[in-house]
């Protein structure tokens, strides 16, 4: 694709790679957020290439593996209901719950429909006027907006029998509860760059400042990676922590106002549990209350649900960066993209999965 | 060879070609009727199957094909169609049903003869929908040079189904002295593909529900035993043979990894994916090597035979885009690895199940 296939250029990421070889003097830790980085970074091989002793940790921006389990559990028992056609984006659907996840619930009967985008159920919705369409409602700043558009064209439409289950998490209060953490080893931060082309980049010079960490706005592809921890590890090595753009073309510094403006309109910020690491205050999205006759949970009467987590499962450590995927126990043996004990193993962003789908060879042998 | 068997090309189908002769009229859409083995399932033979499988079926109504035993080994495959939508840019679930088998019973090296049809109908589906599943039928295997030699249908009610499911079972000979099987890749072999991949997949994505994003892609579906014959008929030694379907070039080359017990390399930079693919799959968040492709073949073949086969290979036009993507190696047995754009490994894995769309 034009405009994509030239941020693949080898030639051009070997030149990034020596002037990274020619920057680092010492040790450095840094965190992709995102999971779609991390795709990346593991799929192209980058942190092989890197010098020794930088090392890419991941972080906890994969939306399918943060959604806490109950959301989950809560989406389960929606779905089961012979009233419902339960709509997601594809990667939810092998997701454990508690007991078993949404292709188990499809096998059985349920009307479990993948979309790609949320509107389709809407459309759905207005096709199916006897039965109640619930689409899946989860992800960052960079889903969110669609959602929102997609409750207030419902809203406007009189579309009565549409609802969402809504699990938005937000990346700014993450990245603080990263550095908050005792334990945390981050030096400095890729920020995901298409949640900054929603929300721009406002949120996150009062954290450089606050935890004196470097966070560079970062794209997704091969060297735009490369770019994003070059001009990270240089502000490491000269002391600096600032904010900078290594993804300018898709990132304005305001971002989308006419995204931010339905967010404002349809969403309010709530605090949200993320699956393996816990509460985190003011992280989450929810329906304002405007829109409370579009909540899912409310119309289904499912917030009552609560669960627990697997104990061998460790994913709660890999997200907040405190182990890699190997280090757990579990790791490619009770737990497998076929049998995942957890979110990680599932998703195609998930640290876990991309572990074992691209690095076996080295990890686990043959 | 090639051009005896004709190269399976479907382009030309006209789909609207199809008119509903007389008998049929009465009856726009199949009813279950037409599967209870009275008059109503005569008509439809007589009247739409027989018609459309005209060029390359004997017209006899036995309760089997009675048919000359060939000389040799024989290879004999059975493979069931499901593909929605039944009609998609470049062909149909009819055509997709004779190539599909075809190439199976040429991934041994076989000259492929007879093949069953099995027809499962739900009641409701437009009878000009089946005229033209089959006419595609009658004509891919007529280009295949196969003859339909024995049939059924059945139908079933509208929970049970929807359109129309395609069974085939195909008998072929193989000749003699030719031995490829997914046990045969040896350490040094080379791996070939014979041109871009994923581009059926694709094909059928794009037209699927609600997944119209303007692509041009054409679906693939071709029988590929005229381009194995010309490897054969050079004398190439093809050790390994398969047709990445379902599951596309990974499964495939997983496949021959743990069948043959070797390692595999693949150089990523090396295998033909076209671009309007990459940018679909990218869109939709699928993985090129995992969709799906019905006319396109993965070999392996000794290295001292590799330009030899490349030279064939592209010299049949369903194989003119035929190239190396890498090498058998002693390394890391069943496993597939390959080597990134960038000059990292990654591990290809035998995908799990149906490809999940990424949430962004």
């Amino acid at each position: 694709m034009k405009y994509l296939d030239e941020f693949s250029d080898p030639d051009l990421a070997q030149r990034i790679l020596e002037r990274i070889h020619a920057t680092v003097t010492r040790p450095w830790a840094l965190m992709e957020v995102c999971g779609g980085q991390t795709h990346s970074i593991i799929r192209h091989g980058i942190d092989q290439l890197l010098p020794d002793g930088v090392e890419m940790i991941h972080g906890p921006g994969c939306p399918v593996c943060v959604t806490p389990l109950e959301i989950i559990d809560r989406a389960l028992a929606i779905a089961q209901r012979p009233d419902v056609i339960f709509c997601s984006f594809g990667d939810m659907l092998r997701v454990p719950g508690s007991g078993e996840d949404l292709f188990t619930i499809k096998s059985r009967g349920g009307d479990v429909r993948v979309v790609y985008s949320p509107l389709d159920a809407v459309k759905i919705a207005q096709d199916n006027p006897d039965k109640e369409v619930v689409f899946f409602g989860i992800g960052f700043e960079t889903t969110a907006p669609a959602n929102a558009m997609t409750v207030a064209q419902a809203k406007r439409l009189g579309i009565t029998n549409f609802s969402m289950l809504v699990s938005h998490v937000l990346v700014p209060p993450a990245v603080a509860a990263i550095m908050e953490s005792p334990s945390c080893r981050v030096q400095g931060f890729l920020a995901a760059g298409h949640v900054c082309s929603v929300m721009g980049t406002g949120e996150y010079p009062a954290l450089a400042e606050k935890y004196h960490v470097p966070i560079v706005v970062t794209g997704f592809e091969p060297l735009d990676i490369l770019e994003g921890i070059r001009k990270t590890l240089v502000q490491l090595e000269e002391g600096r922590h600032e904010v900078e753009n290594a993804y300018e073309r898709a990132v304005p510094a305001a971002g989308n106002p006419a995204a931010q403006a339905m967010l404002a309109d349809v969403f309010e910020t709530c605090d949200r549990t993320w699956r393996g690491i816990g509460e985190i205050p003011g992280s989450g999205w929810r329906l304002a209350p405007a829109y409370a006759a579009y909540d899912a949970e409310q119309r289904f009467d499912v917030t009552g649900i609560r669960t627990e987590e697997s104990a061998l499962c460790r994913s709660g450590d890999v997200l907040q960066g405190l182990i890699k995927p190997h280090e757990c126990a579990a790791f490619g043996k009770e737990c497998t993209p076929r049998n995942p004990l957890g979110a990680t193993m599932v998703s195609s962003e998930g640290a876990c999965a991309a572990y074992y789908a691209y690095r076996r060879l080295e990890l686990v042998g043959s | 060879m090639s051009e005896q068997h004709g190269s399976g090309h479907v382009n030309d189908l006209d789909f609207e070609g199809w008119t509903c002769p007389l008998p049929l009229r009465d009856t726009p859409q199949v009813v279950m009727g037409h599967g209870g083995g009275g008059a109503m399932s005569a008509e439809l033979v007589e009247n739409l199957f027989l018609p459309a499988f005209a060029g390359s079926s004997p017209g006899e109504l036995g309760d089997s094909a009675v048919l000359p035993r060939p000389a040799g080994r024989l290879a004999f495959s059975t493979d069931s169609y499901v593909v929605k939508p039944m009609f998609f840019p470049g062909g149909c679930i009819g055509d997709l049903a004779v190539n599909g088998t075809v190439n199976d019973l040429a991934m041994s090296g076989a000259v492929p003869l007879y093949l069953s049809t099995g027809f499962i109908v739900a009641e409701g589906t437009e009878m000009s929908d089946l005229g033209r599943i089959a006419t595609a039928m009658g004509k891919a295997a007529e280009a295949a040079g196969v003859q339909l030699v024995t049939g059924d249908t059945k139908v079933v009610d509208h929970s049970s189904g929807d359109g129309v499911y395609v069974n085939t079972a195909g008998i072929g000979v193989v000749p003699d002295g030719v031995e490829i099987g997914p046990t045969r890749a040896r350490t040094g072999d080379v791996v070939l593909v014979s041109g871009d991949i994923g581009v059926h997949g694709v094909a059928v994505m794009s037209v699927r529900e609600g997944l119209e994003f303007g692509t041009e892609v054409r679906s693939d579906s071709a029988a590929l035993h005229g381009l194995v014959a010309d490897l054969i008929g050079a004398g190439i030694d093809v050790h390994v043979l398969r047709d990445p379907t379902r599951g596309g070039l990974s499964a495939s080359l997983c496949e021959i990894a743990a069948a043959s017990g070797i390692g595999i390399e693949v150089v990523e930079r090396d295998v033909p994916v076209p671009a309007e693919v990459r940018d679909a799959c990218g869109l939709l968040g699928l993985d090129p090597w995992q969709v799906a492709n019905e006319g396109k073949l993965v070999a392996i073949v000794p290295a001292a035979d590799a330009d030899r086969a490349l030279d064939t290979m592209r010299a049949h036009p369903l194989g003119t885009g035929a190239t190396r993507i890498g090498t058998v190696v002693d390394e890391h047995p069943r496993m597939v690895v390959a080597r990134t754009g960038l000059g990292g490994t990654r591990v290809i894995d035998l995908p799990i199940g149906e490809q999940l769309p990424r949430i962004c």
